[in-house]
């Protein structure tokens, strides 16, 4: 049985690599095959993980409360009638105020404040004081290429000019990981066409 | 000479890609085949990410959340594998979950090679809760009431019947929190368990977003980062094991060399044939 699994992986993973020559049928079927797959499997793991628990053993157990948020998924449901349309913007506005309880303040403590503090925290010795210079310096010229309420003056052109230096280093990084996290899935491929499929390298 | 120069740069961009790709194919295939295992040195944050786990009592319970899908396991299973073998020397008891549905297959299969490689049993020397979905409403669950979010483990078994579930039904009752993600669900466990209830935190990623979490190390929000591939591979040095992830890293490093000589090539070629200026309206 795991042969086979290997086998079907192995086949499929070379079908999407043809498509580095160029799109053909091969790599459009383990496209589609994998959408539908997919879609199944999710449908699947959230009737077992999520209705099956949380709604039909709860209710069929005599508890009722799990039909009110089961009414409110199925409400959101209504926006495919127009008739039933303005059901789903309850259903919604109940999602949104929820969330945005739970995200607001979470996201100012830990994106903001926190942040801040670390910006202007007292600067330590040593190597550490260049660092948090540099994090000082960075955030407030970034701050000044995103502030747009005022024209800008001189000082605050050139203060944006610093900033956008301080972007380009930022994006620079960033891409150079994104490059090797490709790299890092094309390695995991080929180490198991090469290894489990073709038994060309040692066992793991 | 100059209409040498002239032609072989016009030439170099217009190279087909897939030359490229077979280039960067020969990069990936050729040291995996033929190793010379370049050295690896942990980096600072990977090093961070290790004293935490190492700081940590013998015999305490420890939560780990494993966010992660086939897409990009090839980054955070080594990671995963080496994380829990670390955990399993130092006799810890991981209490593991997931908030990605196609996780509990990748994790089940990290946790069989990570425990008989260390000789750990399910159940007694970790438990494994699987798939929780909700994202910020599961992990606020965690916050109060693990055994209620969890009734069952992956496996069917209550968790009420576990000797380990015993002492841990929420945050507070883990001394540090380690979440593995290629997503914002790092930042869910930051907003909500580093700044709500204040547990210490680890946080691996992919490498696409491992730039985005320095700023939490730096104001102390994490305790440690292990930022993809690379990262694993690190863990797996201070671990003291070879797994995928250092395995991997001499084909990293040829097709990084291989990229870079080819940006190189190409802005130089750029500049020669003034390509860039007639692509910018002769602004360049």
């Amino acid at each position: 049985m795991q042969i086979l699994e290997i086998w079907v992986a192995s086949l499929l993973t070379l079908c999407v690599f043809t498509f580095l020559y160029r799109d053909n049928p091969l790599y459009r079927f383990a496209e589609h095959l994998f959408v539908g797959v997919s879609a199944g499997y999710l449908l699947a793991v959230q009737y077992q993980n999520v209705l099956r628990p949380n709604v039909i053993e709860k209710v069929a157990g005599g508890n009722l409360m799990p039909l009110i948020p089961a009414a409110l998924g199925l409400m959101i449901l209504g926006r495919l009638a127009k008739r039933t349309h303005g059901l789903s913007q309850w259903a919604l506005a109940f999602y949104v105020g929820i969330y945005s309880g739970i995200a607001v303040p979470s996201y100012l403590q830990a994106q903001i404040f926190a942040q801040l503090a670390d910006a202007v925290k007292p600067f330590g010795a040593g190597w550490a004081a260049i660092n948090s210079a540099l994090v000082l310096i960075g955030f407030l010229a970034v701050i000044a290429y995103f502030y747009f309420t005022a024209p800008q003056n001189r000082v605050h052109k050139a203060a944006a000019r610093v900033g956008i230096w301080f972007l380009m280093v930022a994006f620079g990084a960033s891409f150079g990981y994104t490059v090797m996290a490709r790299v890092s899935l094309l390695i995991a491929r080929v180490q198991f066409l090469l290894r489990d499929w073709m038994h060309i390298l040692p066992p793991a | 000479m100059a209409g040498v120069n002239g032609s072989f740069w016009q030439r170099l961009l217009g190279i087909d890609r897939r030359w490229i790709f077979v280039l960067i194919g020969l990069g990936t295939i050729i040291p995996l085949l033929r190793p010379i295992n370049l050295p690896v040195a942990a980096s600072p944050r990977v090093r961070a990410a290790y004293a935490a786990i190492e700081a940590v009592p013998e015999g305490s319970i420890i939560l780990m959340s494993l966010d992660y899908e086939p897409d990009i396991m090839a980054e955070l299973q080594p990671m995963s594998i080496a994380v829990l073998r670390h955990c399993f020397r130092r006799n810890l008891k991981p209490v593991i979950l997931t908030l990605y549905p196609a996780g509990p297959g990748l994790i089940e299969r990290a946790l069989e090679v990570a425990g008989a490689a260390e000789g750990k049993q399910r159940n007694t020397d970790y438990v494994f809760l699987g798939y929780k979905s909700g994202n910020q409403a599961a992990i606020l669950g965690l916050g109060d009431n693990i055994r209620g979010l969890f009734p069952r483990d992956f496996w069917g078994t209550s968790t009420d019947s576990l000797a380990i579930m015993q002492k841990v039904n929420a945050f507070a009752d883990s001394p540090l929190l380690i979440n593995l993600s290629g997503s914002a669900i790092a930042d869910y466990y930051i907003r909500i368990a580093s700044s709500r209830y204040h547990v210490p935190m680890v946080l691996g990623s992919t490498a696409v977003m491992a730039t985005d979490y320095y700023p939490y190390l730096s104001s102390g929000q994490i305790q440690g980062l292990i930022g993809g591939m690379k990262g694993a591979a690190e863990y797996e040095r201070l671990v003291g094991i070879t797994g995928d992830a250092r395995r991997g890293m001499d084909a990293q490093s040829l097709v990084h060399v291989i990229i870079v000589i080819l940006v190189i090539l190409g802005n130089v070629a750029a500049f020669a044939t003034g390509a860039l200026r007639r692509r910018t309206g002769g602004n360049s």
